[in-house]
């Protein structure tokens, strides 16, 4: 199964296995790791599942959509590598990636 | 069940634990941030359903028409609860509170002792309370296996009666046209979403409803249900017509599952009294989700929120006093609905508000309209298709921004600058 690392703002590393066809925020939901809230269960409608994909996984994970790109504008911490994590969706491609969170998600 | 966890007399700490009645999207939230904010000891989490947690906003659309499997609708995986120590009792209810006990009367007999009691019973449709109610075909929406019942009448050539245009009834309207059956909506106001939603939104939804083939009869009073052999055929309105059905849907509201504390004598009325905290009247007892009402710091005053967003926040509020951690920011409420191709996203509350500024074009469909106070303070927003307000929107509520009507207005002024 892939592999994801999540890193928390404090640097708290939470390394898992998550299913192909998952996505990046339901494997943090599923598996307890905070910093991920996740509100509308993965709409793209609330911007709550807010991560900083690592710079060498940036081309594999794709272009936010219009929807997801309006959304992250708008973020407080938004970053070039922003991503909201319920738009990821895993496959044996990502197997290794990295993400991190931001210190909050509002 | 033993009423002696591991470790109950351990260092003379009481291991009774957290003790959490109901298992909707507010049980099931406040046991993983329980745990993620560092709680360890006991969790019993006691649900009605036969199901772990799950999510209902899907209910009215990927589950009715059968794109989302359970593994989709879960909240999270069976796994997590084992994983994380959190024991669930499904299948019962909490049937009584003795609070000089601390304990809970389940519906099957059994009792379980509390350290804090949190109460996530949620709420139940309103009924109709009209002849012929009862009828076999009057539905309701709450839970999966509603959900299940109304997909079994969803098919090309049924039609389906909805007696109520908020919601719950015009997701089920766009989704029994995905399925290809017919659907009248039936609504008592002068405007479909007339209790959540400004004029101009309702106009344009309603418009979009009716360009997709759904019949929407506004200012209809219902009569009653009439069948034959105890199964509903026909929607009688008090004007005299006749809609003629294969099933109905009651969608006129929900109301506080609240009789619990109320029989304890806990704060209630319109919802369990609950603080920015989420404690009730009584110190060990939290309430969150649909079943309270609860200050809305922005707005001054109080009010019952039946959303996700809110049982989510005040899960954590209720977490948070309980572990011991500084309560969480107050959250702008914030709502959302899926329709067709429309993504309805709204950010405050419209109380009292002085004018209704649009912003964007409801022919194009994308557009917001931003309702304001006398003061040009940003009450709230709804947005259409249109994420960037809706975003825009909720930080000028949160942050009680004035705003110039002409600014809003104004597509080519970037809300960007006006909000960060």
């Amino acid at each position: 199964m892939p592999q994801v690392t999540y890193i928390e703002h404090d640097g708290t590393e939470h390394r898992i296995a998550l299913e192909a066809g998952k996505s990046v925020m339901q494997g943090a939901v599923d598996n307890a790791i905070p910093g991920i809230d996740a509100d509308c269960g993965g709409e793209c409608a609330c911007a709550t599942c807010h991560v900083y994909v690592d710079e060498a996984w940036l081309a594999q994970c794709g272009t936010p959509g219009e929807q997801e790109a309006s959304m992250l504008s708008f973020a407080a911490t938004a970053a070039p590598n922003s991503r909201l994590s319920c738009q990821i969706t895993m496959s044996p491609a990502l197997d290794g990636l990295i993400v991190r969170m931001p210190e909050a998600q509002h | 069940m033993s009423q002696d966890g591991p470790g109950r007399n351990q260092a003379g700490q009481d291991q009774a634990g957290i003790v959490i009645a109901g298992a909707g999207h507010a049980g099931g939230s406040v046991v993983a941030f329980l745990r993620q904010y560092g709680w360890k000891g006991r969790i019993t989490l006691v649900g009605e359903e036969p199901l772990l947690p799950y999510q209902r906003p899907p209910l009215s659309k990927a589950w009715l028409k059968r794109e989302a499997t359970a593994d989709n609708l879960a909240l999270r995986p069976a796994r997590f609860y084992e994983q994380q120590r959190i024991e669930t009792r499904l299948g019962t209810r909490v049937t009584a509170i003795d609070r000089a006990a601390r304990e809970v009367h389940l519906a099957d007999g059994g009792t379980l002792p509390y350290d804090r009691l949190v109460l996530a019973t949620g709420a139940s449709p309103r009924r109709l309370g009209l002849p012929g109610a009862e009828m076999s075909g009057v539905l309701a929406l709450r839970s999966a296996a509603d959900a299940d019942a109304l997909a079994a009448v969803l098919e090309p050539g049924r039609r389906l009666a909805i007696i109520g245009g908020g919601y719950i009834g015009l997701e089920v309207a766009a989704s029994a046209r995905a399925l290809g059956a017919e659907a009248v909506v039936i609504e008592r106001e002068a405007r479909v979403l007339a209790r959540v939603a400004g004029t101009d939104l309702s106009a344009m939804i309603e418009a979009r409803h009716r360009a997709e083939g759904v019949e929407v009869l506004l200012d209809a009073a219902v009569e009653g249900i009439e069948g034959e052999a105890g199964a509903a055929q026909a929607v009688r309105l008090r004007d005299g017509r006749r809609i003629a059905c294969d099933a109905v849907l009651v969608g006129i509201g929900a109301m506080p599952n609240e009789a619990l504390a109320v029989e304890c004598g806990l704060e209630a009325g319109g919802g369990i009294t609950v603080d920015l905290a989420a404690r009730t009247s009584d110190p060990l007892i939290y309430a969150i989700g649909d079943c309270t009402r609860r200050p809305l710091p922005l707005y001054g005053r109080e009010a019952r929120l039946e959303s996700v967003p809110n049982a989510i926040e005040q899960a954590k509020q209720a977490a948070a006093d309980i572990c011991g951690r500084p309560p969480p920011v107050p959250e702008v409420p914030w709502f959302w609905s899926d329709q067709y191709d429309l993504r309805l996203q709204i950010a405050g509350l419209a109380f009292d508000p002085a004018e209704a500024v649009l912003r964007g074009s409801p022919e194009d469909g994308s557009f917001a309209v931003f309702h304001l106070a006398a003061d040009h303070r940003v009450l709230a927003v709804e947005a259409v298709n249109a994420p960037a307000d809706f975003m825009a929107g909720r930080i000028l509520v949160a942050k009680a921004r004035q705003v110039a009507p002409g600014l809003l207005h104004d597509s080519a002024v970037p809300l960007k600058e006006l909000a960060i």
